[in-house]
């Protein structure tokens, strides 16, 4: 990810087709662009909102209290790990510090979005901010730097229709889990759907050594720490893992620098 | 764990969730992050993820905390079907049908 940085000065394309249409557009049609562009994402949302709906209810929460994860929370990743740790009977403190953990991510997102979203309004940057989850933070910010001279309606257009098609599924599916969840026999071994959900879920990150490193230590600390009471053996093996990664990377860099 | 204790936790992860989406955009604006913490941010989901995941794949909620060979084996499965595919639905799918079949087979 990106560190902040300023826009490129727009580039000479005078006859990108791609890039005259996209500039050419209403905030109504980039809206609607936004919206298109985001609904093959939903194959994977749906899916993935309908087992949260279904593990949270197995973990002993009722219909509002998966809806109230779905619509304050708004982060897969988040929500599964406060579930499981609800269900693994963590202390209060150590659910609320892991869920967060898993979302310090976004702050990258925030800090990357800010040169693109100057003069919005305190309010849209607090909308904005509430929808900014991976897929439309990865639509919006990929559609900007492609069309580095759109104008901020229509950035926030193209950005309110992701966030519409990517979000609202997300709350309405796992409600549907929630209601369908109690249908599921017995003898489905739903405790497996988290590992696995988590496991799917990095190993397409694992691009790079240091991504193995992190993965690799984190996975090592928590089960030698597995012993440790509520959870803290998470809380511990996490940082390490995050920082064997930060430490590969910088080495890294420097044995690139000095070739 | 009581319903209240559960409804703090969506509260306050719903806020602090909230809070670091909206840090740059809404609070600190242009200023720049140090590199090092840049760096830590960007190992965030897999260092957590993983280390949440490890002790339940060895040690299973469902079969009592005895290492089970069919959750074993879908885990492989998952991890293998993700690195090679890069796809998260495969990946699931790989892994549910592989605990599905050896769960049904052993």
């Amino acid at each position: 990810m990106a560190p902040p940085f300023q826009p490129t000065p727009a580039p000479e394309h005078p006859r990108d087709p791609v890039d005259a249409r996209a500039l050419a557009r209403s905030p109504r049609e980039a809206f609607w662009h936004g919206v298109v562009q985001s609904l093959p994402f939903l194959i994977l949302i749906i899916p993935f909102a309908i087992l949260f709906g279904v593990v949270s209810l197995e973990a002993g929460l009722d219909v509002a209290q998966v809806l109230g994860f779905s619509v304050l929370v708004l982060a897969g990743a988040s929500q599964f790990t406060a579930v499981q740790l609800i269900s693994d009977q963590a202390p209060t403190i150590v659910v609320i510090l892991s869920a967060l953990a898993v979302n310090l991510r976004m702050a990258m997102y925030s800090a990357s979005m800010v040169p693109w979203l100057r003069g919005c309004s305190p309010g849209q940057k607090a909308w904005v901010a509430y929808a900014l989850i991976d897929q439309t933070y990865a639509l919006s910010i990929q559609h900007y730097e492609r069309h580095p001279r759109l104008n901020l309606k229509q950035r926030l257009a193209y950005f309110a229709g992701t966030a519409l098609v990517l979000c609202l599924p997300w709350m309405i599916a796992s409600w549907l889990g929630a209601t369908m969840g109690r249908a599921i026999p017995d003898s489905v071994p739903l405790d497996f759907a988290v590992p696995i959900t988590f496991i799917a879920m990095i190993a397409p990150m694992l691009r790079t050594p240091a991504h193995l490193v992190a993965c690799f230590v984190g996975i090592i600390g928590a089960l030698l720490l597995a012993g440790l009471p509520n959870g803290l053996g998470l809380l511990i093996a996490a940082p390490v893992g995050m920082a064997a990664g930060a430490v590969t990377e910088a080495q890294m860099e420097r044995r690139r620098a000095r070739r | 764990m009581s319903d209240l204790m559960i409804w703090v936790i969506i509260l306050a992860l719903g806020l602090g969730t909230f809070l670091i989406r909206w840090s740059f955009l809404g609070a600190l604006g242009d200023r720049e992050l140090p590199s090092w913490v840049l760096r830590m941010l960007r190992y965030t989901p897999v260092a957590v993820l993983p280390a949440l995941a490890a002790p339940l794949v060895v040690w299973p909620v469902a079969t009592g905390g005895q290492p089970d060979a069919a959750r074993m084996a879908a885990a492989m499965v998952t991890l293998a079907v993700g690195l090679v595919t890069r796809n998260v639905i495969l990946a699931i799918l790989g892994g549910a049908v592989t605990l599905f079949g050896l769960l049904y087979l052993l």
